[in-house]
């Protein structure tokens, strides 16, 4: 029994580090994900049958790439359009082997395969969840039973969603291909869009015994680093790598000794983990040197991140700055969580009026009606300003619109507060 | 999670013998695949015990005694902090690196490093759930 879990561990540790490029390599070839994945798991079933007896190869990934590689031709050959296709053009298929044998030999340029199937697995027409799951899978490496426990859904459910993308993707012939020109801006942002959406989904549980959440920040991270190697002159790519070193710098102060959340104003900064803000500012430098025009919105919520990084004590953060890039942040988003975000950095550097007036622009959006945290915010700086009366009623509304006991417990506990004279 | 791996040091690297060009490349080329992959933190080689010198502790007691120091198969000669799944993808990852002191026997060690995630706390679904709406926190979204 121990044998049999210590060998399946050892098939995962190969297949995470071999079948990114397997798979990428191989849709090169094949020109369909899903054909390609099959054919990179036979070859690393061959390989666990075969490595015991005639000991492990020098290079395994070689070993297996090569292996997939012929079986990949023997499908070309059984291939019935392929054949027809040979017959058309009035050549038998001995006379086009030679061709197949230099797709075979060019080994080189891994990294654009790999670069063309993160285009691939994030195309428009997959659903964002459907992209997430498929990113996890193909280059990241994860078991079907793994992204579904990360996503919180049933096993049979991801692996439905996964094998619809797939299909997906074939009937969309979408093209093995890095987008160029103006659809590479529209398409990368898609790729981004996903890995934070991974990184989001382990960042809301950054604590505990479910242990797979946690690490699918590492997963978005380990994917944002690698797409940062892959298209290394794109400033947002950097910016997002830069976004999430910096919050994953924060992991081990974001919680309490009893799960609680730590809101950033209380976290003990000594806990965050420097060496991941080193690195988010090193990344941070990278996409601002590539800068051409205006920087996008990776990179002014990563500047904003780095804003806090660079504070040693909440007091000293520069919110005069954090309320600049927020403003910029809202030109490009025009979302109103960002505009109650710059609000508070406003208030934060110029005094609650400043943050009080643009709130009340914010009540008109529809979206914010019945959003608990615009009362939260607006009673915070009422009673800043010393109006009690005011701010009481809005924690009351605010504490009214929270489905969260423990936060409606704590916002009652600030409009109780506003009773007693400052 | 992650590991912390560890090279021992040999006769040679005590002796600050540099490695040779090609050992330089071959290192090089290994140190490109974990970047390439994503999970490299940070990598850093060590001088020979020669430039060190180590503090003893006896209780209040402390004493100073310069290097070099003699069990060189005890002693780090470099370390990789990197970022794996498990600790099996942290061995497969390191089978495939060159052999630090070539020629020679020599080990690398592979130790987990401790995370917040080690408490192994209960957490809850009240919790979780707690979390993840304080997450649309303002101050947590910036």
């Amino acid at each position: 029994m121990a044998v049999a879990t210590d060998t399946h561990r050892a098939i995962e540790a190969v297949w995470r580090i071999e079948s990114p490029r397997l798979i990428a390599g191989l849709t090169r070839l094949i020109r369909d994900v899903g054909t390609a994945e099959e054919l990179a798991q036979d070859a690393l079933v061959a390989a666990l049958e075969q490595w015991p007896s005639e000991g492990v190869p020098k290079n395994p990934g070689a070993w297996l790439m090569t292996t997939a590689k012929r079986r990949a031709i023997d499908q070309i050959r059984r291939n019935e359009t392929f054949k027809r296709k040979v017959e058309e053009v009035g050549r038998d298929l001995e006379e086009s082997t030679p061709d197949i044998g230099e797709m075979v030999a060019s080994d080189d340029g891994i990294g654009d395969d790999l670069l063309r199937l993160v285009f691939v697995a994030c195309h428009p027409v997959l659903s964002t969840e459907a992209r997430a799951a498929l990113t996890l899978r193909l280059l990241g490496g994860l078991s079907t039973d793994e992204i579904a426990r990360a996503f919180l859904v049933p096993e049979p459910t991801m692996a439905q969603r996964i094998v619809r993308a797939k299909k997906t993707l074939a009937k969309a012939n979408v093209p093995f291909e890095v987008p160029q020109g103006e659809e590479l801006a529209a398409r990368l942002s898609s790729v981004l869009e996903v890995v934070y959406l991974i990184f989001n989904e382990g960042y809301s549980a950054t604590a505990g015994d479910d242990w797979m959440r946690p690490a699918l920040c590492e997963d978005a991270l380990r994917l944002g680093r690698i797409l940062a190697r892959l298209a290394p002159r794109e400033p947002e790519v950097h910016g997002l790598v830069a976004l999430m070193e910096i919050q994953a710098s924060r992991a081990a102060a974001r919680t309490g000794p009893r799960g609680e959340p730590i809101l950033l104003a209380d976290q003990n900064r000594a806990r965050w983990d420097q060496l991941l803000i080193r690195r988010g500012l090193a990344a941070l430098e990278r996409a601002e040197a590539l800068i051409d025009g205006k920087p996008g919105p990776y990179v002014l919520q990563a500047s904003i991140a780095a804003c806090h990084a660079r504070a040693r004590r909440f007091e000293d953060t520069d919110w005069e700055r954090i309320a600049w890039l927020y403003e910029h942040l809202a030109e490009t988003t025009s979302s109103p969580v960002v505009e109650l975000n710059r609000a508070v950095a406003l208030s934060m550097a110029f005094g609650p009026e400043t943050g009080l007036a643009l709130l009340d622009q914010l009540m008109e959006f529809p979206s914010m009606q019945n959003y608990h945290l615009l009362p939260s915010v607006r009673g915070d700086f009422l009673m800043k300003l010393g109006r009690l009366a005011e701010a009481r009623s809005e924690f009351e509304r605010a504490a009214s619109l929270t489905r969260n006991e423990r936060e409606r417990t704590l916002l009652l506990d600030r409009a109780a507060a506003c009773t007693e004279p400052a | 999670m992650r590991f912390m791996v560890i090279v021992k040091a040999s006769e040679a690297s005590e002796a600050g013998v540099l490695p040779t060009p090609e050992e330089f490349e071959e290192m090089g080329k290994f140190n490109e695949e974990l970047v390439d992959a994503g999970v490299l933190l940070a990598a850093d080689g060590l001088q020979s015990s020669a430039k060190g010198a180590r503090i003893y502790f006896d209780g209040d007691k402390k004493t100073v005694v310069d290097g070099p120091f003699t069990e060189t198969k005890e002693l780090i000669a470099g370390y990789w902090l990197v970022e794996m799944k498990s600790l099996e993808e942290c061995v497969e990852r390191f089978k495939r690196c060159p052999c630090p002191a070539p020629g020679q026997q020599t080990n690398i060690e592979i130790r987990q490093v401790f995370e917040a995630d080690d408490f192994g706390e209960n957490f809850t679904p009240e919790r979780r759930e707690a979390v993840e709406r304080m997450r649309a926190k303002v101050a947590e979204n910036s």
